[in-house]
């Protein structure tokens, strides 16, 4: 009897400890959001600075007390926008490749050069970005400088392979064999069995991997840096405009800002948080739908 | 008794990488003919079907030798498997239809061969659904998703999308293995239909199925053809010893 109840007890400390560890990411997130929305409400609740000219300024000069970030805005979703269209064709169609195509052993070398891609540091995106993509675009740029949108696209689209393919060769494996060999029965080839039946029927896996890699591409902070320019004004109107996406924004300034300044990089935050929460329930919403069907 | 043969094999052995399923198969398929094979599970009997389209090309250490004469030519060798899958069409165990509406389960074969024309797809999608008599129950339907119907209906589906690419031959494996008694009925209905258009070879589990449709029967016993005959003296009286202990269920 006395055995028994030790054990259980044993087991309900246990389970307690990991309900503690599992808060930890609870506590995280919650203290994240509420200390980045408390500093970056307060500007605009106190009036220190204009919500209006906040979210529609093209201009950023802490100095002349303007701090407008709709550029910055436009800056990032175009950033994030030319990242998907180029490097989610190539990770799909490389997760295809993998999972349909190759063979066993170069399947195996390309899923192995594609997780290593994932665990690069972004510092040295950043660093490869700087020095082979900058110097090319500076080549071929009329602007006569090598930092631009079309730099940070480039690095951004390298970036968001490895969840891209990792996500897509995963819901393209799943997808039931009897497909497969229902539309081979039919006398389709390879390519039609891919495109028209094994593509649709991993559909909503593939988005989701789609919209993990649009929020990595907008949250993404180091490798852009170093390659997007970080003019202090100007929505960029061409691929070779500099650009000054959200997450740089706060990252140039942070460390030696104060007052209204270090609020507004708080809220530069609030916009990018929301951007990310938005892209969140996206993904939530795909997946409860993939579980319905 | 003088139908065309159809498929024709000869000494056909099959290797799963060193495992032999197949053993010198030797077999004549006539035209127009339902002929069924029977035997305990892993004799072979599916894999055999499915050599007769080249299904087995989807598994990699398969390794085939002997002929298959299909109308005069083997198809064992470099020949267009897209062709002859168009030729020999298969319905398979577990109803498959793609997750599509029921038209463009039915579009889906005609279409990879190029057709494009709407009327003709649309004359050839209800066709071969009252071939296979599912329009009734899905004409209200057909844009709806193939997933939505019963069991027994995504099966009629699967018939009906082979019959689109209007075959000479119908390979099913153990097509009603999957469904309740009633909708199986409805398919043993079906085949004995569908026998004069189509040659028809199927897999059963079931002794009883083989007796109520099939004109032949072979069966298959650890890789082995032991008997192939007319279905009625199979079931009555059979030349090998074997034969008899599995008819009369004392294995399998």
């Amino acid at each position: 009897m006395q055995a028994i109840k030790r054990k259980k007890q044993k087991e309900r400390i246990i389970e307690n400890f990991f309900l503690i560890c599992a808060f930890v990411a609870v506590v995280s997130v919650f203290a994240i959001t509420v200390f980045v929305f408390y500093n970056g409400i307060k500007p605009f609740v106190s009036n220190s600075y204009p919500l209006w000219d906040f979210l529609t300024g093209v201009e950023w000069r802490p100095g002349s007390n303007m701090y407008g970030i709709f550029y910055m805005i436009v800056g990032s979703v175009l950033a994030t926008f030319g990242a998907i269209l180029i490097g989610v064709p190539v990770a799909i169609f490389t997760a295809v490749y993998i999972s349909e195509l190759a063979g066993s052993r170069i399947g195996k070398v390309i899923r192995f050069a594609v997780e290593l891609l994932a665990g690069i540091p972004s510092v040295l995106y950043g660093v490869f970005g700087l020095g082979i993509i900058v110097p090319y675009v500076l080549k071929i740029s009329p602007n006569a400088q090598g930092e631009s949108l079309l730099a940070t696209i480039m690095v951004l689209a390298i970036m968001i392979l490895p969840t891209v393919v990792s996500i897509s060769e995963t819901s393209i494996s799943v997808v039931p064999k009897e497909y497969r060999e229902g539309s081979y029965a039919l006398g389709a080839s390879k390519i039609q069995t891919i495109f028209k039946v094994v593509l649709p029927a991993a559909r909503s896996g593939i988005m989701t991997g789609v919209i993990l890699g649009i929020g990595r591409a907008i949250g993404e902070t180091m490798a852009v840096m170093l390659v997007c320019g970080n003019p202090i004004a100007g929505i960029p109107t061409s691929l070779f405009d500099q650009i000054r996406p959200l997450t740089t924004n706060i990252a140039l300034e942070m460390g030696y800002a104060s007052g209204v300044h270090q609020e507004l990089l708080y809220s530069t935050g609030v916009v990018l948080f929301i951007f990310i929460m938005i892209i969140n329930l996206a993904v939530n919403k795909l997946v409860k739908a993939k579980v319905g069907s | 008794m003088d139908a065309k043969i159809k498929f024709n094999t000869k000494n056909l052995d099959l290797f799963y990488g060193d495992f032999q399923a197949l053993k010198a198969i030797n077999m004549e398929i006539r035209e127009k003919e339902v002929t069924a094979f029977i035997g305990p599970s892993g004799c072979g009997k599916s894999t055999f079907l499915r050599c007769l389209n080249r299904m087995n090309d989807l598994i990699d250490s398969v390794k085939i030798n002997g002929e298959i004469i299909f109308d005069g030519q083997d198809i064992n060798g470099n020949i267009d498997v897209i062709n002859l899958r168009t030729r020999v069409g298969m319905v398979f165990q577990k109803p498959n239809p793609f997750p599509m509406s029921i038209y463009e389960n039915i579009a889906y074969g005609p279409k990879c061969q190029g057709q494009k024309d709407k009327t003709q797809l649309d004359t050839l999608v209800k066709e071969s659904l009252m071939k296979a008599a599912l329009w009734d129950e899905v004409k209200d339907r057909l844009n709806k998703s193939a997933l939505g119907l019963s069991g027994g209906q995504q099966q009629r589906l699967c018939i009906a999308r082979t019959i689109a690419m209007n075959p000479e031959v119908i390979l099913m494996d153990e097509p009603t293995s999957a469904l309740d008694p009633i909708a199986t009925a409805k398919i043993e209905d079906l085949m004995s239909s569908l026998k004069k258009d189509f040659t028809i070879i199927i897999v059963t589990h079931s002794m009883q199925q083989a007796g109520r449709i099939s004109d032949k029967t072979a069966f298959f016993l650890m890789g082995e053809v032991i008997e192939f005959n007319e279905t009625p003296i199979i079931f009555t009286n059979p030349n090998d010893k074997r034969t008899e202990d599995y008819i009369t269920g004392r294995f399998g």
